[in-house]
């Protein structure tokens, strides 16, 4: 036996149980795409939805044009928007999910162990208390706070995740909180800026991610 | 010239136990079960190697419960830290004799 690389075996493979211990890797790039994929999609829904909207609103304005069985009211927008946002966020959820599942199955990690699970809550928390927060601003009609909100919670979801799996969800998640900032002084714009995040940068940082350690 | 050997730990030359720390220097807590899935070794193995480590102070054992099901923990102790860290530099040493 070559005793001259004993040591250094022994020290990566130190290095190999301590990042397998505390850190979730089988994360797939692949997630990212899809759930970036879906979202690109919810987006392009909604915004058809608007545009079909601020037709309507446009016709009301212009008597004869405007037909009241065919209107499309705000409360139904809302609920459109609604949906669409629910929609989206699932088929991202079960998509990443799936990746994520046959990578784990894959490399013959368990999916469930105690790195998942932390990882989990450290990402639900902060996802969940700016979901609260978005819930009580569109009770109160700030609608336009709900897209940066949305970027901004996340992002710092992702900043906070990156402690226990792969270490680039951190600069994810920095793109994301660029991204929600700057949209709270461009606020009439918030579905091009929620389209760039959870669309562009998902499937950037997807893309990079399968290149760097799938391929 | 000073023999590199005689600063790594006889403690830490099993596989095993050098595993344990790795684990516990990274995690606060980690659970009887949890190591053995990490390390894949029987649970009389690597009670064994647990023992050995405790009775050098190494690491911290705590007993509790979750139900009526034991829930053994385990954490590492500033004597432990400060062993391995001792360790691994000696690892890193002999490495840059080598070169």
């Amino acid at each position: 036996m070559d005793s001259q690389h004993q040591p250094l075996e022994t020290l990566q493979d130190i290095k190999r149980i301590m990042e397998r211990s505390s850190r979730f890797i089988s994360l797939s790039g692949w997630s990212g795409v899809s759930a970036g994929i879906c979202a690109l999609i919810g987006a392009w829904v909604a915004h058809s939805r608007l545009g079909s909207f601020i037709v309507y609103q446009t016709a009301r304005t212009h008597k004869g044009v405007y037909n009241e069985y065919n209107a499309y009211t705000s409360t139904e927008l809302f609920t459109d928007l609604i949906v669409i946002a629910v929609v989206t966020f699932i088929a991202a959820f079960v998509s990443a999910f799936f990746f994520t599942y046959i990578r784990s199955r894959r490399n013959g990690v368990p999916l469930w162990d105690r790195t998942v699970q932390r990882l989990t809550w450290n990402t639900i928390l902060p996802m969940a208390v700016g979901g609260i927060m978005l819930l009580r601003a569109l009770q109160m009609g700030y609608y336009e706070l709900v897209a940066p909100g949305c970027l901004i919670f996340y992002g710092l979801a992702l900043v906070n995740a990156s402690k226990y799996t792969l270490g680039e969800v951190r600069y994810l998640g920095y793109g994301q909180i660029f991204l929600g900032i700057l949209n709270l002084w461009i606020i009439n714009e918030g579905l091009y800026f929620w389209a760039a995040g959870f669309g562009v940068l998902h499937i950037l940082y997807g893309a990079v991610m399968w290149w760097k350690y799938e391929r | 010239m000073k023999n590199p050997i005689g600063n790594l730990n006889k403690i830490f030359d099993s596989r095993i136990r050098l595993g344990v720390m790795s684990i516990l220097m990274v995690n606060e807590e980690v659970s009887f079960n949890d190591l053995k899935q990490m390390m894949e070794v029987t649970d009389g193995n690597l009670a064994s190697h647990l023992v050995n480590l405790e009775e050098n102070g190494f690491i911290k054992v705590h007993k509790g419960f979750i139900g009526r099901k034991t829930n053994t923990t385990y954490s590492i102790t500033k004597a432990g830290e400060k062993a391995f860290r001792e360790h691994i530099e000696a690892l890193e040493n002999m490495i840059k004799g080598v070169r």
